[in-house]
């Protein structure tokens, strides 16, 4: 209880004194580059992502038919010469359409936009497709000209019956993979942004001399604690007035809430409520190590020498952690998430890609397990080093010691 | 790895250790120092710089695990247990720049379970009863280092602490801060606190303290009242005569040291009668004779030799 009262008072007096100083507003405002620059990288991102997995139509025609149209999408790839035509798939019709239907538009691989079925005749297009859009201009084309080549067409040939669903797999597996790229970028930025923070805040205590008053009358343990507890309270406040901000951006650019945009798997409310939950994780383990660090550290060259290596070694674990995009069950994305530090972005990302929420549950528990695991480290090496007196020694004789 | 020695303490002290002994890799700062605090004394830690003061200060107050050895703060084996009745000055100052007075003593007083409010309240008393009523609302940044140091000795004491431990509290505070921060440490004796203080100034101590321990390279080299250690040596005769040879020079011990017109020696253990006979037989013609009880300097010389002496009371604190 004691420790816990102490942390309260480190942790109260570091949120007034970061939240009420000036430099708050600066790192209110800091996220607008990143997102500039997500934005725009994003957005390349997402051009590379619509050119690697051009829109697949699953054609439930016979294959007389399913030739013809083929042989019409040729000739009209062949005559335009330029990307992208809707990419046909055959599969035979089964007994049950409707069953076969709905278990197309919900297959991932490869990611269907629609389902066209009914035959030359009548044909029925169901899927996450704009009525005026490409792909069914498209279509309607190469069924028109499917139908010149001579196939036998019962009936008179009717224009293509366009049925809309919610969604399908492929119409929503770009905006999935585009929320499931910003919210481990987002993550990784915040945490990286704010254990930097931490650990400058930390050098400035130990220069200000004030390390020593707070370790005479609090446990060492309630200063790690405050400290890192106190930042992770400014940053929800941050990420508070950032959702509140974005939000108010697109219900004023776009005239919509933020429901209106494509739903990554899980739905919006989860996804937001699992995204904040793995950003305290991301950065209870990285603030932790930071800290840690920071206690080694008695200069501020120290510390730039030490963190380094643990910031370029947490850009790779984000580089990794970013391929689960896309493929969330390939084996290096599953050891991913299991490597604690990447955990939380290849988490984020399936998330937004993949509806299933057990996952999410086993791996917070398993990263809450390697929170504690490391807090415990960390602070064990906090409290062996951050107030180290007697001669003047390298922080790795220390260490030796 | 510590090995936590638990050993019997006494009643009526307020701090005891046993066998305090502490490594820094292969560098040993303190090697296993006992001392006993009695409750409501004021005790003066003496030695150089580099002695092991602060080491040993830090060891007590449990900021620091020793090695070996144990310490018992207030009835406390775990020193953090009693941080609440503890006042801690340490010798480098350290409070947020950006921090106004008042709160920077109210958190203090946070630190050691004193709500906020009244903290505010009994700092704003503190600063009005020592001057700095003004300064109240400014950020130290913007106050004097004597200010600032005021300021953070305030904030040791706002939560009325049973034990003050001060580390060179007198570093960087000019005569007249010197001298407040004196009757401090009296007014605080007088409500019955506890206070260490480390020093190398031993004028401080001398005035001050009722014991006192003396640590040389990390070892205690005396532990006692201020009278035991001045005890230990005989009283100092200054003797001037108009005779500058002759027989009465028998009577003086073969140490006695000429100082200018002065012979400086031990009076002899026969005491000073026979002394005076042997010199007026002897047809000293005595100018003047003084016989002085040894000051805390000089017992602190006689203890822990000439080198550290040299090392304490360096050139602009002698005369402090």
């Amino acid at each position: 209880m004691n420790l816990i009262r102490s942390a309260f008072v480190i942790a109260r007096r570091d949120f007034t004194a970061t939240v009420l100083s000036r430099a708050f507003l600066f790192f209110l405002l800091g996220p607008l580059f990143p997102v500039l620059m997500a934005a725009i990288f994003g957005s390349i991102g997402g051009t590379a992502l619509s050119q690697a997995e051009k829109p697949v139509v699953a054609v439930v025609f016979s294959n007389t038919e399913f030739q013809a149209l083929a042989a019409a999408r040729d000739r009209l790839d062949t005559a335009l010469d330029m990307p992208p035509i809707v990419q046909l798939r055959h599969v035979p019709p089964e007994p049950d359409g409707t069953a076969q239907r709905a278990r197309l538009l919900a297959s991932k691989s490869p990611p269907v936009i629609a389902v066209l079925d009914g035959g030359l005749a009548q044909p029925r297009l169901s899927g996450g497709v704009n009525a005026d859009g490409t792909t069914v201009r498209q279509l309607r084309y190469l069924i028109n000209d499917a139908r010149r080549d001579g196939v036998a067409v019962s009936g008179d040939g009717q224009q293509v019956r366009l049925v809309k669903t919610a969604d399908s797999s492929g119409s929503l597996a770009p905006a999935r993979a585009l929320t499931a790229r910003a919210g481990q970028t987002v993550l990784f930025l915040l945490t990286i942004l704010l254990s930097g923070m931490l650990l400058s805040q930390l050098i400035d205590e130990k220069a200000n001399k004030i390390i020593e008053i707070l370790a005479a009358a609090v446990p060492i343990d309630a200063i790690f604690l405050g400290k890192l507890f106190a930042m992770l309270a400014m940053s929800l406040l941050g990420i508070a007035v950032w959702t509140a901000a974005g939000a108010t951006a697109i219900a004023m650019f776009t005239g919509q809430s933020l429901a209106a945009l494509p739903p990554p798997a899980v739905g919006w409310p989860l996804f937001l409520a699992l995204a904040v939950i793995y950003f305290m994780m991301s950065y209870l383990l990285l603030g932790s190590v930071f800290l840690g660090i920071g206690g080694q550290a008695s200069t501020a060259r120290e510390v730039q020498t030490l963190s380094m290596p643990v910031t370029m070694a947490q850009v790779v674990v984000f580089a990794v952690a970013a391929t689960a995009v896309g493929d969330s069950d390939n084996p290096r994305a599953l050891a991913a998430a299991i490597f604690p530090l990447s955990s939380p972005f290849v988490m984020i990302a399936r998330a937004a890609e993949q509806p299933q929420i057990w996952p999410h549950l086993v791996a917070i528990a398993w990263q809450a397990l390697w929170v504690a695991v490391i807090l415990r480290l960390a602070s064990q090496m906090f409290r062996s080093s951050v107030l180290k007196s007697g001669p003047a020694r390298k922080f790795w004789r220390r260490a030796k010691a | 790895m510590l090995r936590q020695a638990s050993h019997v303490t006494t009643p009526g002290n307020a701090v005891e250790a046993v066998g305090l002994v502490k490594d820094f890799g292969d560098k040993r700062a303190v090697d296993g120092i006992s001392l006993a605090v009695p409750s409501g004394s004021i005790y003066g830690m003496l030695g150089p710089n580099g002695a092991g003061k602060t080491t040993t200060l830090r060891l007590l107050l449990g900021i620091i695990d020793p090695s070996s050895g144990s310490r018992v703060l207030l009835g406390h084996d775990r020193p953090i247990d009693a941080a609440r009745q503890v006042g801690y000055l340490p010798e480098e100052r350290g409070l947020y720049p950006a921090m106004t007075a008042r709160d920077a003593i109210a958190f203090m007083g946070a630190l050691r379970g004193l709500p906020l409010r009244e903290g505010r309240r009994r700092a704003d008393d503190l600063l009005n009863g020592h001057g700095l009523g003004d300064c109240a609302r400014k950020p130290i940044r913007t106050l004097s280092k004597g200010m600032a140091q005021t300021v953070q000795l305030l904030g040791t004491i706002v939560h009325r602490p049973r034990l003050l431990v001060l580390d060179e509290p007198f570093s960087g505070l000019d005569a007249i801060n010197q001298a407040k921060l004196e009757e401090l440490i009296r007014a605080q004796a007088r409500d019955g606190v506890t206070i260490i203080f480390s020093t190398h100034v031993i004028a401080h101590a001398e005035r001050l303290c009722e014991r006192v321990a003396i640590i040389v390279g990390g070892r205690l080299a005396f532990e006692g009242g201020v009278d035991e250690a001045r005890d230990r040596l005989r009283p100092i005769v200054r003797l001037r005569t108009r005779s500058d040879d002759g027989p009465w020079q028998d009577a003086i011990p073969a140490t006695a040291r000429k100082v200018g017109n002065e012979w400086l020696f031990e009076l002899p253990p026969g005491g000073p009668e026979p002394l005076l006979k042997a010199l007026i037989d002897g047809g000293a013609g005595i100018e003047t004779l003084a016989i002085e009880r040894p000051g805390l300097h000089d017992a602190f010389v006689a203890i822990a030799g000439d080198a550290a002496a040299a090392a304490m009371d360096g050139p602009g604190e002698a005369a402090q």
